[in-house]
């Protein structure tokens, strides 16, 4: 559904990613593991087309469909959902408001009828529940005055109400006690259903207990050094990144 | 993302069209002869024509006030017509069945429908076109309640004790150079009167049009609320779309008795001008309030139009526990400039007052709030809180506060607050990656930003208000 190649970006004048290659299945996990500055937050960035972030070369195509040609909204619509890592406030718009919009842009783009209020909140209180937010969440300020962790949740909620082919989850874990980590990890093990797929980007290892990957890439220097199952991960996690060594070594 | 959002900011205006209606129209000029002809044209009683002669002659010795945070030519005084009407309002239709059916499309168009089967539930409507009143609805259903509202011209002969009592009570006729030169040349407006203990029945509501070319429309509302009676008001304006500037200059007087409540609100969308600053309305008002005991003032507006606007609605607030409020959204885009604010001025023991302002800039505008609380020596216990809040949407805006406090009281609390923030790239980028256009994200955060001015208009403008903001904010993000 997913597939990336040789992909180069930049951001304002330094390329980030130099040749990253990734293909990924329906219904896959992948995780994307990786030492500070190897790229990881970027590739999420250059897949959703945030401005600043440009194509150098390669391609990036979802289900067939060439992203690059798509506009940030287009992408989200087509089943592209990032999960930020440092989600930002919208103060006086709700919750409940900014998600009602969002659901049903996407409904409309698939041709499909909007929700009504009573509809959506229906949906929107169950999802909620799941991630363990109190419903009156639904009615404060989009991320307004929320905690590290509560915004997690929050971005997950928003996951769960959009049903994305494509999640990517960028640092979702980080900043999070054991108990919200579980939540997070619940809501997208709730949504793996054989057919959706997840990118997992994280520094750390300890995600992965609780939301299993298919495959974990080792990702240095902008592209893919290792690419291997979950055990992958525990490799990295007793050894560190250290043997990765310097940059133009790495993956010869 | 600048760029883009100056393209959602470059806007059309919706209300633009020119109405083809035949008018009678003075020619350009003013002098003592202009006022008695406009006074003649409203078949005026001589007190009132003295009143108009006394305000022009104090206005000849006035100055035009340059304090303000605005730049434009000096307006050429002799170059304006100061009196216009549709030639088929000469007769004084009696119905609405006589009235050109032009006319009625004309606020068809702009979704004020006339007929009061058509019209909002619970709205009467009092539509000044140019300088005359064309209909006032529900007259009939207000005035089993005991509540006068009708054109002020009107009023001037149907009602000339209440008029001469408190027209100019709370704006004198030499209150200022627009004040003054309204008081001479006023040609309609709303008049409003509840009786003692009466609830109004229905919202209240003026729609001013300007339509005709090169003639400024001078309206004077004035409203009383005797004691413990309680009224809802609000007044819509827009304007064609043409090269030329146009004068606004009215005037807006509030007299709330004891223990009587008005909430006044504005929406406020005259053409604003091309995006080289060409054309667009300039609107130089007055509006003042006073509050006796235990009485309530409540100003809401939402200003989205003008080229220029200075406009600071105020509350004295004489009686004592008398209460004053200001809630206030400024949309400035293109080259628009708008000073605008309030005066709170506390005199009685335990007054309080709150202003809620929020600026939004954007394109190449500048929006200044302009605000004074002053608290008066017999002020014990007065508590004012201000919260004055500026958007700034791209990167050739400005914003600017200038709050004024003013205390001889020590009992008295004045508090500030403000802020000023921008529509972030981060803000803008969520949204868009929740499958959401640029230009439904900026209107979304916009709209977030007004929320709690929004949430004090009566319900069925707070949602015009709204769209209003999102037609107004489409191009300025692309």
């Amino acid at each position: 559904m997913l597939t990336i190649k040789d992909l180069h970006a930049r951001v304002e004048e330094k390329t980030i990613l130099k040749g990253l290659n990734l293909t990924v299945n329906p219904g896959e996990v992948h995780a994307i593991m990786g030492p500070n500055g190897a790229g990881k937050s970027t590739l999420g960035y250059v897949m959703s087309g945030r401005d600043g972030y440009e194509l150098e070369s390669g391609s990036i195509e979802l289900n067939g469909e060439d992203l690059m040609e798509l506009d940030v909204e287009e992408r989200a619509q087509k089943g592209l959902f990032l999960a930020f890592q440092y989600p930002v406030e919208i103060p006086g718009v709700s919750n409940m408001e900014f998600m009602k919009e969002s659901v049903n842009a996407m409904r409309k783009a698939r041709g499909e009828e909007a929700l009504t209020a009573a509809e959506f909140l229906k949906v929107a209180k169950e999802a909620c529940k799941q991630v363990n937010l109190p419903l009156d969440f639904l009615k404060r300020g989009v991320n307004e005055g929320f905690s590290g962790g509560e915004k997690k949740r929050n971005e997950i909620m928003q996951m769960i109400l959009l049903q994305p082919s494509l999640a990517i989850l960028d640092e979702s874990d980080s900043g999070l006690d054991i108990d919200a980590l579980k939540v997070v990890a619940n809501g997208v093990n709730s949504q793996r259903d054989g057919k959706r797929s997840f990118i997992v980007v994280t520094h750390y290892q300890r995600l992965l207990d609780f939301i299993e990957p298919d495959f974990v890439h080792i990702l240095s220097d902008g592209k893919i050094v290792k690419s291997g199952g979950p055990e992958l991960a525990k490799e990295v996690e007793a050894t560190g990144y250290a043997w990765l060594g310097k940059p133009e070594e790495a993956g010869a | 993302m600048s760029e883009q959002i100056e393209k959602a900011i470059s806007r059309k205006y919706d209300a633009g069209f020119v109405s083809d209606i035949e008018s009678d129209t003075f020619p350009p000029g003013l002098d003592e002869d202009v006022i008695r002809r406009i006074s003649a044209m409203k078949d005026e009683p001589e007190w009132m024509l003295e009143w108009r002669l006394q305000a022009f002659r104090s206005w000849q010795k006035m100055k035009e006030p340059d304090w303000a945070h605005l730049g434009y030519e000096k307006i050429d005084y002799q170059a304006i017509s100061y009196y216009s009407a549709p030639k088929s309002m000469k007769d004084k239709p009696k119905s609405l069945d006589e009235v050109d059916p032009e006319l009625l499309r004309t606020y068809e168009k702009l979704g004020i429908p006339l007929h009061e089967q058509k019209m909002l539930a619970g709205v009467a409507v009092d539509a000044v076109f140019d300088s005359v009143s064309v209909v006032t609805t529900f007259r009939e259903k207000l005035e089993e309640a005991g509540v006068i509202f009708c054109p002020i011209s009107e009023a001037i002969k149907k009602y000339p004790d209440l008029v001469k009592k408190y027209i100019g009570s709370v704006v004198p006729r030499g209150d200022n150079f627009f004040a003054a030169l309204n008081s001479a040349v006023f040609t309609d407006g709303s008049f409003v009167y509840i009786p003692k203990g009466v609830r109004c029945p229905m919202e209240l509501s003026t729609y001013f049009r300007i339509n005709e070319l090169n003639t400024g429309q001078f309206e004077r509302t004035l409203i009383v609320a005797e004691e413990g009676s309680h009224v809802s008001y609000l007044e819509g304006c827009t304007a064609p779309q043409r090269d030329e500037n146009q004068l606004h200059a009215a005037v807006v007087e509030l007299v709330a008795m004891d223990d009587a409540e008005i909430k006044y609100s504005t929406v406020q969308n005259w053409y604003p001008g091309d995006e080289n600053g060409k054309g667009g309305i300039y609107n130089f008002v007055t509006k003042r309030g006073i509050a006796h005991k235990n009485a309530k003032i409540s100003w809401t507006q939402v200003e989205t139009g003008s080229a220029i606007t200075w406009k600071y609605p105020s509350c004295i607030l004489k009686g004592d526990n008398s209460v004053g409020e200001f809630y206030s959204v400024a949309l400035t885009r293109g080259r628009q400039q708008a000073d605008t604010g309030t005066k709170m001025i506390h005199l009685g023991k335990n007054t309080k007052s709150t202003i809620i302002s929020k600026g939004i800039s954007a394109g190449n505008s500048s929006n200044a709030y302009r605000g004074l609380v002053k608290m008066g020596p017999g002020a014990d216990g007065a508590r004012n809180f201000t919260e004055c809040d500026s958007l700034l949407i791209g990167d050739k805006c400005a914003a600017h506060t200038f709050p004024y406090i003013e205390s001889s009281n020590p009992t008295a609390i004045v508090e500030h607050e403000a802020t000023t923030s921008k529509v972030s790239d981060d803000q803008l980028f969520l949204c868009q990656q929740r499958g959401l256009d640029t230009e439904k994200a900026v209107s979304m955060i916009v709209n977030g930003f007004c929320k709690e001015v929004f949430k004090e208009l009566p319900m069925e403008f707070a949602v015009e208000a709204g769209k209003l903001l999102e037609i107004s904010l489409e191009g300025s993000v692309g």
